[in-house]
């Protein structure tokens, strides 16, 4: 038995923040931006919209792209680094915005890997029998823990969410998934704040050092494609699309060379969206696959880097 | 290793990373002020070296690396034989 995903479905909150925009908040440049990220603009979430708004959206799309009925889903994984509370989850959250209460939610929790590694575990459950219809979702609102002043970081990241609908079925569908984590590059890259005695202690914006960050995920996004491929005795020629987690056109294009598989087929949003963390990977999955680039039979892989770190790919015959 | 080859080597490797003529390749060119490098270029650029000569440059390491006899010292001096 395998999972199938049936229906994808993407939410872009409709303020752009374009590059120029920017270079009246901090010192940069559109030119700086663009060449050193391949980011031209990014979309950010109104004040009154949390990750669980933009995930209904997402997750709407994503339903009626699949034919099933809500109440159908017997599953709810929300990856989001950016939840709406410290709890409930917002899985629960979105359970109840769709009008649904069947079957477990629960969030995950593996940055920019989230969606990785939530695909990863519906697949678990589905092709066990477990469940019959999973949603899956990445869901993010970067601009509330971005510190707008920081120049280095505040260019990179947007808003958004991505979701499928996993089902069961005999055919594949996800044909592998692998996951990794490695605690000790925990500093790189990180929001270190947390809540204790009513307060926040320590920073509540993101830290990152992009050279180190640069040099791991290349290394590891390369490792990822491989490996997938090693499992089910494939080429990377065997690839049709190619779909990484869009943090920076640079790391995208450098793990595409080292793999020598060709720039075309490879999806990237990332000049449009930014990075969006855990809602990359399933909003550029539902582009390609709305706009009819992703096909049946094609081998598609996905994968994700973040920050933990953490790391996997899931491979799919669409 | 002979220090010819892996200045040879490392010479071919800025070209190919940077874009850039290997002719106009000196010894004292520094990536960034006179081959036209930005910060991720010479991430990659390190990472190209690791590649080509088997090792692992640490971060604290690399930061020291900014021109091509820069490379060639550390290559000469760190790479496996």
């Amino acid at each position: 038995m395998y999972s199938r995903i049936i229906g994808t479905g993407g939410y872009l909150p409709e303020k752009i923040l374009t590059n120029q925009d920017l270079e009246s908040m901090v010192d940069t440049s559109d030119e700086w931006i663009r060449t050193r990220t391949g980011i031209t603009q990014r979309h950010i979430a109104a004040e009154d919209q949390m990750a669980s708004d933009l995930a209904l959206e997402a997750s709407r799309k994503a339903i009626a792209a699949s034919g099933i009925r809500p109440n159908e889903i017997d599953l709810i994984i929300v990856a989001t680094t950016t939840p709406d509370m410290v709890f409930p989850s917002t899985a629960c959250i979105l359970q109840h915005k769709l009008g649904i209460a069947n079957g477990p939610a629960f969030d995950v929790q593996a940055v920019c890997s989230g969606f990785i590694y939530a695909l990863a575990t519906a697949d678990m459950f589905v092709s066990s029998g477990k469940c019959r219809n999973a949603l899956v979702v990445g869901t993010e609102v970067y601009s509330r823990i971005i510190d707008w002043n920081d120049r280095s970081t505040c260019v990179l990241f947007g808003d958004g969410a991505g979701a499928v609908i996993l089902t069961q079925d005999q055919q594949p569908g996800i044909l592998s998934s692998h996951l990794h984590a490695n605690g000790s590059y925990s500093q790189i890259l990180a929001v270190p704040g947390n809540i204790s005695a009513g307060k926040i202690q320590g920073k509540p914006f993101i830290t990152m050092e992009g050279n180190t960050v640069f040099k791991f995920a290349v290394k590891v996004l390369e490792e990822a494609v491989h490996e997938a491929l090693d499992a089910n005795q494939l080429q990377p020629s065997d690839i049709d699309w190619l779909i990484p987690h869009q943090a920076n056109i640079r790391i995208i294009s450098s793990t595409a060379k080292k793999l020598g598989i060709s720039p075309e087929k490879v999806v990237t949003t990332v000049a449009q969206h930014g990075n969006t963390s855990a809602a990359s990977v399933p909003l550029a999955l539902d582009i390609a696959v709305r706009d009819g680039r992703v096909q049946s039979g094609h081998n598609v892989v996905l994968e994700g880097v973040g920050g933990g770190f953490t790391w996997g790919s899931v491979l799919i015959r669409w | 290793m002979e220090i010819a080859e892996i200045e040879q080597r490392i010479k071919k490797i800025v070209a190919e990373q940077l874009g850039v003529n290997e002719a106009e390749i000196k010894n004292e060119s520094s990536f960034v002020n006179d081959l036209g490098a930005d910060s991720l270029d010479t991430v990659e650029l390190v990472m190209a070296l690791e590649e080509e000569f088997e090792c692992e440059i640490p971060d604290e390491q690399a930061e020291k690396i900014n021109t091509v006899q820069e490379a060639i010292d550390y290559v000469a001096s760190n790479a496996s034989q």
